[in-house]
């Protein structure tokens, strides 16, 4: 498609055309509704082929339809260029220097005001103009790694960043922070969490539920939380650091394995699943909530990890699965399956001769609960006595993403199931852990008085 | 120097022709539809009452130039933290920010399309929606999602048309409940409450002008029945600028009689302000030569006996003085009715550096003696100020106090330039306050989140049958019928019209009887306390056909209707009931209801609400027999006799 005519397709494209204008024409038209003045903006690829986009000089955009058109009149071109200005980082030799890699995302962006297009801010001059408190808390280095959303995030991008953090790691950096979008922050949080292992600093991934272009995002204040981490705290585990609660008050340190998004839209989208996170954090204070994590180290030792098995699935049970659905991915090659069951780990019984053929047939198969919350507990059940006799294996306290992170992990390291089973039972990050705190499982019910005066008056 | 302006009352048309003033409108009415504009909460659903609060910041967005546009720099300088108070009943995740729009509300959508008709407007094809960013945090998003439905429509007015730039359909935002320092609360009740912005050229030359034309828009708007009323259901913003002045917008006007002053009092504010920048010139001051100096004056006021210095530094907080040069004389100059051009400092330090106590500054030029000569000296000689020159004095805790050093520079500077372009608050005294800097254009871009939608002919089509003829051709043609002058604009507005004028055409009673029931009538019942509800359309088809076979009956009309909605449920099917028989009447009523009111237990926050509950306690009994009205004013008085003791 041409720039001059972006985004406009037949028949709107020959109205273009007919009466020689272009994408940032100035124009005066008239039409069956009348007469309308602005400037032909372009077409979003996804909308009908039958309108044109107007700016009008009030701000607004409209659309006019093509065949209400009688006349355009090309008064000018006033096409705009955009840029991110950008201010000089400031270095001060007494900070620490925190490495930011990009992988996509809008963590820091502005907007192209007359498309509406967003233009993603990454360096650190770019990053210095619009959160200029960063300079605060250290001397920040930035690499753009990938520019995906991410749901395209995948193994290729998962072994190329836990390289990069490594390589960042032995140069020396006080602590390594990820731009990553929020959909899938949490699959690449637990891989990486195998991936690398024995960080010497924290490895923080930050994202933002509202864009930066919109002035209540949360992306500004994510930013500052998750770089403070990476600077000042002691805890170096791999983490997600996102809002806590809706409100702009403090954000959550998750644990990158027990740490899922719960809400498609909300601030405080991301909940650490069976555990409490491992601290909050605001401008000025780190405040740890628990003290079973690594600390900072000052030496430079990393172990990267990143062989992994791609051909690995997750199962999703319902009711009235039928075992085609487990076939097909025996038959397709697959090595792996994790299955989120119901309650403590369940599926039905048309399903047990496709999973025996499966686990025959050398597929190491795990089970993992829907529930999220809780354990996996096979023998409460003769259903789950007769499931795990089939060869499928019961992962605990695994959540289910986490699993199938951890077994495409564990497959790359060996072909002995064995050995994978051994792998995969051992806690390495926390996936699983031998207790529930009794303060894990909080999902709190509106309506109930003591719930409703939490809300009620916020602490200022 | 000393500036003269006539009073507000002396001002005459040609006086506001001499200084160029020119007037525009921003008419803003919300919507009667069942839901707000993006998400399916209740629309109209208002409750002081809430159940959560939430806690957020405005973060100013780079602008298209790579910098912060004036209000986004302005709002980030105040720092103001923004707590949102939530009732569960009338809020969802999305007015919090926390959920994407929903589809547009297609009542709404419809309701606005019809009014585009009305005035005549072009419509577009395609609704696109924007962005209009609000940093101020009235809007939990930081910006209000709007969209244009139709531009260039106009209204008769006079001799001329008055031009419409373009209808808007957007949602409301928030009440403010408080401002105070560094901490703002909102209400968010009416938040996402449809609304549509009619925006006038400034084609308006007078402040009278001004008022009727918003008049005649409100009254249009009415007439189709689809628009809220009530307190806060339509606001007006207007814009005043005059020769040689600056566009400034009049934010929040919430009756249309408040706005010849307030037009007035900016006409004269700007007219002012040209004159002072004239004076300064004079002086020799200019933007490029003005000059002013700054000094922590603690120490100096440390004995002070004025009591909002002597608080503040109670508070720990500092004093700070600005010396502006050669400003003798400047700052005690008359911008509007009992205002002088140091409030223009004022609201400033107030709003930018949210030092909300108030007096938060104190000058030179101050007509009384708060701080005595000898400390004036001493703070002059520290400042090496001069007799020419003027001083400030402004106090707050350490950061505040420097943001307002700052702000009277900026704002002292700014005479020299003339007016700024700014957004002010409408005062209940007619007189207006800063509010914030001007939003550049630069605040509007397009809102990813909701598709384009199309506006098909079929749709028009289909909208345009219920639109109703417009005002003032209705107006024009019911004083041709004949039905008294003082009904004329209370018909012509009223969505029941069209049935009034159905009746007219079917019915040979005067065209001013049926008026004076229909409309006149029926509101002096309803303010009495009778069930005019029960006067349907069909009720008044009956009641007219009885009428046209005998029209003496209009001479009891009155008794006779009001005994029907007293006793009888109207229907069609038995027709009219006859006129009222004469019924004896208790001769102790008095003491009666005198005794019910004495012997009820309940209590009630509203006088009306109790005398509501007492009718309806005593009516069964008297209905028919003693007329309601009679009731009412007896119920009235046994509830005053009761509060008395």
């Amino acid at each position: 498609m041409s720039e001059q005519y972006k985004g406009y397709r037949e028949p709107a494209l020959s109205i273009l055309k007919k009466h020689s204008v272009v994408v940032w024409s100035a124009v005066d038209m008239e039409t069956s509704r009348g007469k309308f003045s602005g400037i032909i903006l372009p077409r979003s690829e996804t909308a009908d082929n039958r309108h044109l986009v107007l700016k009008l000089n009030n701000g607004y955009n409209v659309g006019i339809a093509v065949n209400t058109i009688h006349s355009i009149k090309e008064t000018g071109r006033k096409e705009a260029h955009y840029k991110i200005p950008e201010k000089e980082f400031p270095y001060d030799a007494k900070k620490p220097t925190v490495k930011l890699l990009g992988t996509g995302g809008t963590i820091a962006s502005r907007l192209d005001y007359r498309t509406g297009a967003v233009i993603p801010a990454f360096s650190p001059g770019e990053l210095y103009g619009s959160v200029p408190e960063l300079a605060d808390y250290c001397n920040l280095q930035t690499e753009k790694l990938y520019g995906v959303f991410s749901e395209n995030m995948g193994p290729e991008q998962w072994i190329g960043t836990a390289e990069a953090i490594g390589r960042e790691i032995r140069n020396g950096v006080h602590g390594i922070v990820i731009g990553h979008g929020t959909d899938t922050m949490h699959h690449t949080a637990a891989i990486l969490s195998f991936m690398i292992q024995k960080s010497p600093v924290p490895i923080v991934m930050v994202g933002s539920q509202r864009s930066s272009d919109r002035p209540s995002s949360d992306a500004a204040l994510n930013l500052i939380h998750a770089v403070k981490t990476a600077a000042e705290s002691d805890i170096a585990e791999t983490m997600v650091c996102m809002f806590g609660p809706t409100s702009d008050q403090y954000g959550l340190l998750h644990q990158g394995t027990r740490v899922r998004k719960m809400h498609s839209s909300y601030r405080s989208t991301f909940r650490t699943i069976g555990d409490i996170p491992l601290a909050m954090v605001d401008r000025e204070k780190i405040t740890p909530l628990r003290t079973n994590y690594h600390r900072r180290r000052i030496d430079r030792e990393v172990e990267v990890n990143t062989r992994f098995e791609e051909k690995i699935s997750i199962v999703y049970y319902y009711p009235n699965m039928q075992p085609d659905i487990i076939d097909s991915l025996t038959d397709n090659g697959y090595r792996g399956i994790v299955i989120a069951g119901t309650g403590l780990g369940h599926v039905n019984k048309p399903l047990y001769p496709s999973l025996k053929r499966a686990c025959e047939k050398g597929i190491a198969v795990y089970m993992t609960v829907q529930t999220l919350w809780g354990y996996v507990q096979m023998y409460v059940y003769e259903t789950g006595r007769e499931i795990m006799e089939l060869g499928v294996v019961p992962c605990a306290n695994m959540l289910p993403e986490v699993a199938y992170v951890k077994l495409g992990w564990a497959l790359g390291q060996t072909e002995d199931l064995e050995e994978v089973k051994k792998i995969m039972l051992t806690p390495i990050a926390g996936e699983t852990t031998e207790r529930e705190p009794y303060n894990g499982y909080l999902i709190y019910q509106g309506g109930i008085p003591e719930v409703e005066q939490f809300l009620r008056i916020i602490k200022r | 120097m000393n500036i003269s302006f006539k009073n507000f009352t002396d001002m005459t048309a040609s006086d506001y022709a001499e200084i160029g003033l020119k007037v525009g409108l921003e008419i803003h009415q919300q919507l009667f539809t069942l839901k707000k504009l993006f998400c399916r909460c209740p629309a109209g659903q208002y409750s002081k009452l809430f159940d959560a609060e939430i806690l957020r910041h405005m973060r100013p967005t780079l602008s298209e130039l790579g910098e912060y546009d004036g209000t986004a720099l302005m709002e980030f300088k105040t720092k103001k933290e923004i707590i949102y108070q939530i009732n569960h009943e009338s809020v969802c995740t999305y007015e919090m920010d926390d959920t994407p729009p929903f589809e547009i509300d297609q009542q709404a959508l419809d309701i606005a399309i019809e009014i585009a008709l009305l005035f005549k407007y072009k419509l577009v094809s395609e609704i696109h929606i924007a962005r209009k960013q609000y940093l101020d945090g009235s809007i939990p998003t930081g910006f209000q999602r709007t969209t244009i439905v139709g531009i260039d429509g106009w209204i008769p007015y006079k001799d001329r048309k008055i031009g419409l730039i373009q209808l808007g359909l957007e949602e409301d935002a928030c009440r403010e409940v408080s401002d105070e320092g560094h901490l703002r609360v909102y209400r968010t009740d009416r938040l996402g409450m449809p609304l549509i912005e009619i925006v006038t050229q400034a084609d308006m030359h007078t402040p009278q002008e001004a008022a009727e034309v918003a008049n005649i828009l409100r009254w249009t708007v009415r007439s189709t029945g689809k628009v809220r009323t009530g307190i806060g259901a339509a606001r007006q913003d207007v814009n005043v600028s005059v020769d040689g002045g600056t566009r400034v917008e009049i934010k929040g006007v919430s009756r249309i009689p408040l706005l010849p002053r307030l037009i007035y009092n900016e006409a004269r504010r700007q007219y002012s302000l040209l004159k002072i920048r004239e004076e300064l010139k004079r002086r020799g001051i200019t933007e490029k030569s003005f000059q002013a100096r700054s000094e922590n004056v603690t120490h100096l006021l440390t004995k002070t006996s004025w009591e909002p210095l002597r608080q503040a530094l109670e508070r720990g907080e500092e004093i700070h003085c600005v010396n502006l040069l050669g400003y003798s004389g400047i700052l005690s100059q008359s911008t509007q009715s009992a205002k002088v051009f140091s409030k223009e400092i004022s609201d400033r330090v107030r709003v930018i550096a949210c030092l909300t106590r108030i007096p938060n500054i104190l000058t030179s030029e101050s007509t009384e003696e708060m701080i005595d000569s000898f400390t004036w000296q001493k703070i002059r000689k520290s400042l090496r100020a001069g007799s020419r020159d003027a001083q400030v004095l402004v106090w707050g805790n350490k950061e505040d106090v420097i943001t307002g050093v700052n702000e009277i520079i900026i704002r002292a500077k700014e005479a020299t330039i003339g007016i700024p372009s700014e957004t002010r608050q409408a005062l209940e005294d007619g007189t207006n306050g800063f509010e914030r800097i001007l939003p550049g254009p630069d605040r509007m871009y397009p809102d990813t989140d909701l598709p384009p939608l199309e506006i098909p002919e079929k749709r028009l089509s289909k909208l345009s049958k219920n639109v109703p003829e417009p005002f003032w051709e209705r107006y024009e043609k019911y004083r041709r019928w004949g039905v008294p002058e003082h009904l004329l604009r209370i018909i012509a507005s009223s969505p029941r019209a069209k049935f009034f004028e159905e009746l007219v055409d079917k019915y040979h009673i005067p065209t001013h009887q049926i008026a004076r029931l229909i409309f006149e009538k029926t509101r002096h019942w309803e303010r009495n306390g009778y069930p005019v509800k029960k006067l349907t359309e069909k009720f008044w088809l009956s009641m007219m056909d009885t009428l046209q076979q005998s029209i003496t009956l209009l001479e009891n009309i009155d008794a006779w209707i009001k005994e029907i909605m007293n006793t009888a449920d109207f229907s069609q099917k038995k027709g009219i009931p006859p006129p009222p028989l004469k019924k004896s009447r208790p001769a102790d009523l008095k003491m009666k209801i005198e005794k019910l009111v004495q012997d009820s237990t309940l209590t009630f926050d509203q006088t009306g609400k109790q005398h509501q509950y007492l009718m309806g306690a005593i009516m069964p009994e008297y209905r028919g027999i003693v007329p309601g009205k009679e009731v009412a004013a007896q119920v009235w008085e046994a509830i005053k006799g009761d509060s008395h003791e």
